[in-house]
């Protein structure tokens, strides 16, 4: 076996010249890589996302935080526009009573008043009636007497004087029979 | 090694692999000088070219969004420095030692996983040269990091002396503590290392070699031997791998481990 010749000749424990050099080199290499290149690739990128997250995770919290603040003022907005839009209703009740009342005063003045004229235009015209009655009613009793006693009385102060105590002489008995009457 | 299967000595024959698969091979370049190259140094410098050249690919156009390859290698680099770096010498050390860990670790890892690959098959590190080196550089740098550390005299004190121990101990405790840390250290680094990936080339070789010899030179029914060889030799293919990421493993983690006890004020 020519192997077990060689294995006596070389011990694999003792490495050859050429064996350490290129171990070397290749330690070294390798080495340079890892310090210059890959680690510091590695270190970096690794801080560059750990940055871009720690980033992203802070706007985050204060967009939360301005949401959080928009919500509270928002709900302080609609329960100020509650408080208001109650104040403008019990506003609009007061006035609408107040409006109420008022046109309810101006009805009761207008119908008084207008009873009032009527009134007033009611005993004119009985007045007037009175006034027209009273004339027709000498003018027409004067006629009368003057054709009994065959006369002319008219323009008389004397016959109107009598005539007025005649009518007023009516008027009596009128009001002594009414008593009459409400006696019986 | 081989009561199995009959002993050839003519050509064409079985031979049980031997030391030979590692030393003496022909140089391929620089024949005699100290830059000579063999089959196992071309291995190590194609394996860390290529892991290089991943790495470099990976991270060259790094972004905030990682593609596919930039995650794998930020995966990759991120196991060392949580599992090792940040595990055994703490954010602060680990920060400065990451480098050196990573590197030992991909180093390691990309010339032990040739011995799987086809047309390579034999791991980079099955030479003692390069697990050699690797020791040195992890005894000079746990013995830089605690005189750089804690001082020179504490290092030295706490290594040779640890607390915690009635005097008249140190008399057998020191020398022992002495050849433990400051001779056995980087040879059973080196050692281990270089002992693994010998062992798993040499089952490997034997499992292929002798399916080889049983199917095609052997003749007959023990031919049938081969089948059962070749499920060994898959099976195995599987166990080095598993050892390969191991190796590089207890490689790295030994360094960190041996850099923080170094470092440690107290033992």
């Amino acid at each position: 076996m020519p192997e077990l010749v060689m294995a006596a000749e070389t011990n694999p424990f003792l490495p050859a010249d050429y064996d350490i050099i290129w171990s070397a080199f290749v330690f070294v290499v390798v080495m340079v890589f890892f310090v210059k290149f890959a680690i510091p690739r590695f270190r970096q990128i690794l801080d560059d996302r750990a940055a871009v997250i720690e980033g992203g995770i802070a706007k985050a919290e204060s967009a939360q935080v301005e949401a959080a603040a928009a919500l509270t003022e928002y709900n302080q907005q609609l329960a100020g526009g509650r408080a208001e839009a109650v104040k403008i209703r019990e506003l609009a009740r007061a006035e609408g009573v107040k409006i109420l009342a008022e046109f309810k005063q101006q009805a009761h003045l207008e119908a008084a008043r207008i009873t009032a004229m009527a009134h007033a235009q009611i005993e004119a015209e009985r007045q007037a009636a009175v006034a027209s009655l009273r004339q027709e009613v000498g003018s027409l009793a004067i006629d009368l007497a003057s054709g009994v006693i065959g006369e002319s009385l008219s323009g008389d102060a004397k016959a109107s004087a009598m005539v007025d105590r005649f009518i007023a002489e009516l008027e009596e008995s009128e009001q002594y029979a009414a008593g009459e009457k409400a006696k019986a | 090694m081989n009561l199995l299967v009959p002993m050839s000595t003519e050509d064409g024959g079985f031979s049980a692999p031997g030391i030979g698969e590692f030393l003496g091979l022909p140089a391929l370049f620089f024949e005699g000088t100290p830059f000579e190259i063999n089959r196992i140094i071309l291995v190590r410098l194609l394996a860390i070219t290529v892991m290089l050249l991943l790495f470099w690919l990976a991270l060259r156009k790094a972004k905030l969004v990682p593609g596919r390859g930039q995650s794998v290698a930020e995966l990759a680099l991120g196991f060392v420095q949580v599992q090792i770096a940040d595990q055994i010498l703490g954010e602060n050390l680990g920060r400065r030692y990451l480098p050196l860990l990573a590197g030992l670790f991909y180093g390691i890892l990309a010339m032990n996983i040739t011995g799987v690959i086809p047309a390579l098959n034999i791991s980079g590190t099955a030479l003692i040269g390069m697990p050699l080196v690797l020791g040195l550089v992890a005894y000079v740098v746990f013995i830089y990091a605690g005189v750089k550390e804690i001082g020179a005299g504490k290092f030295f004190k706490n290594s040779l002396f640890p607390s915690g121990v009635p005097w008249p101990i140190y008399i057998l405790l020191a020398p022992i503590e002495f050849i433990n840390i400051f001779i056995v250290r980087p040879i059973s680094l080196a050692l281990r290392l270089l002992l693994n990936m010998m062992v798993g080339h040499l089952l490997l070789v034997l499992c292929f070699g002798a399916t080889n010899f049983l199917f095609f030179s052997a003749g007959g029914w023990v031919g049938l031997f081969g089948i059962g060889t070749l499920a060994f030799g898959f099976v195995f293919t599987l166990v080095e791998l598993a050892v390969f990421i191991l190796q590089a493993y207890i490689f790295t983690l030994l360094t960190a481990v041996y850099v923080q006890q170094a470092v440690s004020e107290e033992h």
